[in-house]
Order: structure tokens, then C-alpha cells, then sequence
């Protein structure tokens, strides 16, 4: 029972490895190597990352930034809320609200081209879920997080909130149109 | 109490209890399942409702019941049971007094109120915030308090086990360094106290902003801090259940680590780079700098994943090296195939590490990396990691403790050992499909912490694909499996202390009895062989395995986070 009871030598840091634990030791170093590696190089050469690009905002003010893309670039309503469809020109700044339990607006985005998204949320904290590609991020109120999307296919996306955001969180979910 | 009865010696395995640190460990081991029971009974209510077919609970049941179950769970059950496994691993191992039982019991019954507290919050209802509770989301008064009162109560736990080290140096009654389940239990100790200064750091205003002195608390600032409790309390959690497997090993099969040198190097690793894991959490969040998110994530260079990848082989490696000792050297599994399955303070230790390893530390390392949380981050996939490692690793291990503390501990015999010995496979296995398919399930993009994966009367409704919902329907299934098999564990423990037939024999003294020196042939011997020796090849191909399975999938998520939309 010897791992519940005090070293037999008490020297045993000089006692030499056996061949197993020196192996295994160093094949595990060298794919934490690998694990490490991995993230720098994709930040390099890959083609998804985040953006370090956010900043703190008010509530109002974001939405107010949002309210302003709307008035400017909405093509038609959908639903019997009547909730606005934005068509961004390519290339310009696109904004998305989360609140208890909507997002806002629904935005139609092109294949290919690239849009800088601005993600805030105006109560509780939310979670964007891209679907069905699986994209997630956070979405914290007071802060305003900028990422540069380019869809790689056509079709109709949902955006489902992934962060528990109260009793009406399993309702909180909308559309996304890449044409 | 009787001052000719302080130390009890029991004649079966040779240990030595303090009696106020037996009544401790006994108070802390009852308290955990209890809450287990209570946290179990959550648990089939919450997945019988992310069943889609059975959808049991309306949505604000299903909040608060998910809320309770992963406190219940992550937080008053482990904790109160590693209570009991540090006052085992400083008192019984070092024969020695318990220093200041008086300040233990006022620690437990902080825990028992601040246990009680939050319970009683989250029941009365309007405080369904999950077990995470990120403002600005608010929860009642009661609910932080609670929260507090039980940390407060741990960190005493943790200081009468640094205190108990001190009086076993001081009365000499070990000699030489501590033993290696003690040294684990003190790397868990360490950590534990990082973990609850930063509960209390951000519990602390959070509690003073619910009842109205503090106007706001950022919520980034409080992920931040929060999740320096919360993910380092499930280190706390591997620190103390690789403490308890290389136990059990040393208990069951008399192993002793290949080497001391390596085993105790890996802990330290542990304190060193486990905490900067928290910041796993805080991967897709806004405002922190793809450096910070690297450099944390990575453990710094992945060196805590490196203590892992050493104590997976290290504890089998251990066992394989005591078999061949005992004879079992036919070919590279013999070691393995003639291991005492039958005995669940070893099945369940066994089953617990291959699970803890292939499902918990794989799907770890794929959240863990700053881009490929991107595909992960708050899908079912996140569950079905935590529960890999936390039930299959931690629970499981303290379950097969258990087995040997009952009659050790307890001084009772098993009641009902058929039911003892098949609860480590039910539960296991049932462990390990629920662990799998939740994972599939967020793989398939199903949120976690979900009422209704069917948005039923949205007006713009997601459609998983059937798939999905067949992973759901698994997800339920193997669920209820692993539910009943934590109720034969509860039954086995209960049953065992109302009905289970006393173990006699043990002597009493009043004075602590030291360790008998080891003989001088074992301190020669040693195992392995030393340098060049290849004493565990068993083991060394299962870890291979193990390699393999972690290289491939690993590539995999790669390969598919580059279909994905470009981001950047």
C-alpha cells in the first residue's frame, strides 16, 4: 500500500525513470507542442478567428446604431411582428441586437461577400448560435464586439440563443438570409 | 468522548482513525450523498425533459430544476465529499490528530446552512440564474449568501487539513515526505483556496448588489472572476479524485507509483497552470485579446494536460507493475484481464479513469483551443464534456471509495454487494453513452440549457435535423440508465449503514500509532527497475491508444472549422 504511505526511500528524487514514464513523458510533450502550436498557426494562416475588436457601449446607443441600419437598408418585414429585413451593401457595418427574446433585425447578407457584424446585448446576457454551421459566441450587455463575416454558402440561417436568458429563452431565436 | 478510545485502528486494513476526524469524515460523507440524492432525482427530471418525446417539466420547472442539479451536483456533493477525503488523507494516512476538530464542525455547519440557504432560494423559485448566475441577471439575496456561507465553511475544511499536515510533522508521526495521496490531497487543498478566494472576490459584491449597495457589476468582469470558482473548483475535483485513484490502486493491488519523482511533479504541474483554465470559459467572449486567450487557454503550453497525459499512465502503469509482481505477466493485458473486476472499489476506479482520459480530457482539449470553442461554445457538446470528467471522473471515484470506506470508515459490512458490484458498469457505462451523445448532440449545433429544441409557437423556428433529435432521445435513455445506476449506489450506502452487519475487530489508543518503518528490502527493491527497464508495456500501448483517438479527433474539428464561415 504504497501510495498511501510515506516514500520507501527518502532520497526518491534521485531514483532513476523508468523507460515507460520517460517515453510517454516525452511524446506528451511533444504533442502539448503540437496543441499549442495549432492556435498561432491558425491565427496566421486559418480563416476563422476572432476579431480583438470591441468596445463598451450603452445600451441605447448601440441600439440607436442598429436603429439607423434598419431605417437605411430594410428591403421588406417578415412575420406578423413585423420585424425588419436588412440588406447591407457588402463590405459595411451590420448590427444585431440581443434582448429578452428576440433578435433584431433579421439580416440577408450575400455569398461571399464580407460584412462587419456588431454583436450587443441590451438586457441579460445572450448567446449568438449560428445554425446549422454552429458558430457561437457571447453577447454581453455594455460591450459592443466587432467580427468581419464572409458566408461561404447560400441559404437560411437561424440564430438561436445559447446563453439561458430567462423563462422565454427557448423562444429567442430568428432568421439570417445568405442569397 | 472517551479519552482511552481516541484513535481506533481498524484490524482489516490496518488504518487509524482519529475519532473526531472519523465523526468528521463520517458528517462530510453523508451530507455529499445526500446531496447526490437530491442532485440525482434533478437529474432525471431535467433529461426526461431534453428528452423530446417525453419533455416531462414546464420550462420554469426546467430552469429551476437545472439550476439546483449542477449546484446539488458540482458544487455541495463533491465538495462535501472531498471534506471527508481531505480529512482522510491528513489525519488516517499520517496517523495523526485532527488539529482543531472544534473549527471542522463549525466549517460543516457553514457548508450545511449555506447548502440549505441556496436550496431553499432556488425552490422558493425567482432564483433560476444556473448554477453560473452571470449578472445582470439577478437571483435572490439568499442565494449568494448560501453560496458564501458554504465557501467560508470549505475554507476552514482546508486550513484544519493544512493545520492536521502540521501536527503530524510536529508529532513525528510519519516519517520521511508525505505519501503521494497525501501530497495530491494537498495540491487539491491549494487550489481549493484559490478557487473559493475567487468565489468570495466576486460572490462577495454580487451579494451586495442583489440586496441594493452596489449599483452594477460588470458582467465580463464578473465571467472573469467567476469562472476562476467555477472551472477551478473542478480542478480541485481532478486534483483529488488522480489522489483517489492512485488510492485505490495502492489499496487494492498494494502499487506503489513507478515514480515518485514523476507522480509528485505532475500535482505540482496542477497548481501551477490548471487555474489559467478558466479562461476556456471566456473564449468567445468580446474585450479579451487573442494573446490573453492563447496564453490562458493553453495552460500555458499545455502543461496541466501534460500532468494529465502522465497520471493516465502513471496509475495503470502502477497496477500493471504490482500484477507482474504478483505473476500476471502472460503477454501485454494479462495484468489487466485477471484484475479483480469484480470488486467495484476497482471497477469503478478503472472505468473512471478510461472515461475521465478518452471522453473528458479529449473533448477538454477541443473546447479548450481558442478557435475550435467557436463550433462549441454553449452547445449540449459542453455538458456532455463535464460530465466526463466530473461524474465519470470525480463521482465515479469517490463511489468506488466508498466502497472501501464503508467498511473501513464505517465499520460495516456491504449490504447488498451484488447490487455493489454490477453499480460501477451501469453507472459507468450509462456515464460514458450520456457523455457521448450529448456531445454528438452539440456537435449537431443543440444549445444547452434549452427548454424546447423545436421553438414550438416561434415565430421563426429553428429545424434541428433528425439526427439531432435521435441524440436527444439517447441523450434520455442512457440518462435514466445512469440515474438508476447512482440510486444503487445510494441504496448500496445507505442500506449498508441502517442494515449492514458491523465489522469487529478493531483495537483502540489513546495515542497515535506510528507508521512501521518500510522494511529495508521493499526501499531496495522499488518496482520498474529503474532507468532502462520497460515495466509497464501494457500500459504503454493503451496509452498509445489514447494518442491516436486524441491526434485524430483533434485534426478532425480542425478539418471541420475550416468549412465554416470565414471570420476574422
Amino acid at each position: 500500500m504504497s501510495a498511501i504511505l510515506p516514500p520507501a526511500k527518502r532520497v526518491w528524487w534521485k531514483e532513476p525513470l523508468d523507460r515507460v514514464e520517460l517515453t510517454w513523458i516525452l511524446i506528451a510533450f511533444a504533442w502539448a507542442m503540437v496543441l499549442f502550436f495549432m492556435m498561432p498557426y491558425w491565427h496566421a494562416f486559418g480563416r476563422q478567428n476572432l476579431s480583438n475588436e470591441a468596445y463598451r457601449i450603452s445600451a441605447e446607443a448601440f441600439s440607436a446604431k442598429a436603429q439607423a441600419m434598419v431605417d437605411k437598408y430594410t428591403v421588406r418585414e417578415e412575420t406578423e411582428q413585423k420585424i425588419p429585413v436588412v440588406h447591407p451593401p457588402e463590405g459595411s457595418d451590420v448590427y444585431l441586437i440581443a434582448r429578452l427574446w428576440q433578435w433584431w433585425p433579421i439580416l440577408e447578407l450575400e455569398n461571399g461577400k464580407s460584412y462587419r457584424l456588431h454583436l450587443s446585448a441590451m438586457d441579460y446576457q445572450h448567446g449568438f448560435s449560428l445554425q446549422p454551421s454552429n458558430i457561437n459566441l457571447q453577447v454581453v450587455p455594455g460591450y459592443e464586439m466587432v467580427i468581419t463575416v464572409t458566408p461561404n454558402q447560400a441559404g437560411n440561417y437561424s440564430i438561436v440563443c445559447n446563453e439561458y436568458c430567462g423563462l422565454g429563452h427557448h423562444q429567442m431565436v430568428s432568421r439570417l438570409y445568405v442569397k | 468522548m472517551n479519552a482511552a478510545q481516541a484513535f481506533r485502528i481498524d484490524t482489516a486494513t490496518g488504518l487509524q482513525y482519529h475519532r473526531d476526524a472519523e465523526l468528521l469524515m463520517k458528517a462530510n460523507a453523508f451530507m455529499g450523498v445526500v446531496f447526490l440524492l437530491i442532485g440525482g432525482v434533478l437529474a432525471l427530471l431535467i433529461s426526461l425533459t431534453r428528452w423530446p418525446a417525453v419533455h416531462l417539466l414546464p420550462a420554469d420547472w426546467f430552469y429551476l430544476t437545472l439550476t439546483a442539479h449542477g449546484l446539488d451536483m458540482l458544487v455541495f456533493w463533491i465538495i462535501f465529499f472531498e471534506m471527508a477525503v481531505l480529512y482522510f488523507c491528513a489525519s488516517t494516512l499520517l496517523r495523526c490528530r485532527l488539529a482543531t476538530p472544534r473549527m471542522a464542525w463549525l466549517g460543516f455547519a457553514l457548508m450545511l446552512i449555506g447548502s440549505v440557504t441556496t436550496n431553499v432560494a432556488i425552490f422558493e423559485g425567482s432564483s433560476s440564474v444556473m448554477m453560473t448566475s452571470y449578472v445582470p441577471m439577478p437571483a435572490k439575496p439568499a442565494f449568494y449568501l448560501g453560496l458564501i456561507l458554504f465557501a467560508v465553511g470549505a475554507l476552514i475544511g482546508c486550513f484544519v487539513f493544512l493545520g492536521t499536515l502540521v501536527v503530524a510533522k510536529n508529532e513525528k508521526t510519519y516519517e520521511g515526505s508525505l505519501p503521494l495521496v497525501t501530497f495530491g490531497a494537498l495540491t487539491a487543498c491549494i487550489i481549493a483556496i484559490f478557487t473559493i478566494a475567487s468565489g468570495a472576490i466576486i460572490l462577495i459584491p454580487t451579494f451586495l448588489w442583489s440586496v441594493g449597495y452596489i449599483h452594477q457589476i460588470d458582467p465580463l468582469m464578473y465571467r472573469t472572476i467567476w469562472w476562476g470558482f467555477g472551472h477551478s473548483s473542478q480542478q480541485i475535483n481532478v486534483a483529488a479524485h488522480v489522489s483517489v485513484w492512485y488510492a485505490i490502486a495502492a489499496i487494492v493491488f498494494g502499487a506503489k507509483p513507478m515514480s515518485e519523482k514523476v507522480s509528485r511533479t505532475a500535482f505540482f504541474l496542477y497548481i501551477v497552470f490548471l487555474q489559467l483554465a478558466s479562461a476556456h470559459h471566456l473564449l468567445s467572449d468580446p474585450g479579451l485579446s487573442s494573446e490573453w486567450k492563447v496564453f490562458n487557454t493553453s495552460y500555458f503550453m499545455y502543461f496541466a494536460v501534460l500532468a494529465s497525459m502522465i497520471h493516465g499512465l502513471t496509475v495503470p502503469g502502477a497496477i500493471e507493475v504490482a500484477q507482474r509482481d504478483k505473476g500476471f505477466t502472460k503477454g501485454l493485458y494479462e495484468w489487466i484481464r485477471k484484475a479483480p473486476w469484480g470488486n467495484p472499489v476497482f471497477s469503478g476506479m478503472f472505468i473512471s479513469l478510461i472515461g475521465f482520459g478518452f471522453l473528458g480530457g479529449i473533448s477538454g482539449v477541443m473546447m479548450g483551443t481558442e478557435q475550435l470553442n467557436m463550433i462549441i461554445h454553449n452547445t449540449l457538446y459542453v455538458p456532455g464534456h463535464f460530465h466526463a470528467t466530473v461524474v465519470i471522473g470525480t463521482t465515479l471515484a469517490f463511489m468506488s471509495l466508498t466502497y472501501f470506506l464503508i467498511p473501513s470508515l464505517f465499520g460495516r459490512q456491504l449490504w447488498m454487494p451484488g447490487v455493489a458490484k454490477w453499480q460501477p458498469y451501469l453507472f459507468g457505462f450509462g456515464m460514458y453513452m450520456f457523455c457521448l451523445v450529448m456531445m454528438g448532440a452539440g456537435t449537431l449545433g443543440v444549445p444547452r440549457r434549452h427548454w424546447d429544441m423545436s421553438f414550438a409557437g416561434t415565430l421563426l423556428p429553428h429545424e434541428f435535423p433528425g439526427s439531432a433529435y435521435l441524440m436527444m432521445g439517447l441523450v434520455g435513455i442512457s440518462a435514466v440508465a445512469a440515474v438508476i445506476g447512482g440510486g444503487m449506489y445510494v441504496l448500496v450506502t445507505v442500506g449498508s449503514l441502517l442494515f449492514g452487519r458491523r465489522v469487529e475487530g478493531s483495537t483502540f489508543a489513546t495515542r497515535p500509532t506510528p507508521l512501521p518503518r518500510a522494511p529495508v528490502a521493499a526501499a531496495i527493491g522499488g518496482h520498474g527497475g529503474g532507468a532502462g527497464a520497460f515495466a509497464a508495456p501494457g500500459t504503454f500501448t493503451l496509452a498509445m491508444v489514447f494518442l491516436v483517438a486524441f491526434v485524430l479527433y483533434y485534426f478532425i474539428n480542425w478539418k471541420y472549422l475550416s468549412t465554416v464561415w470565414g471570420l476574422s
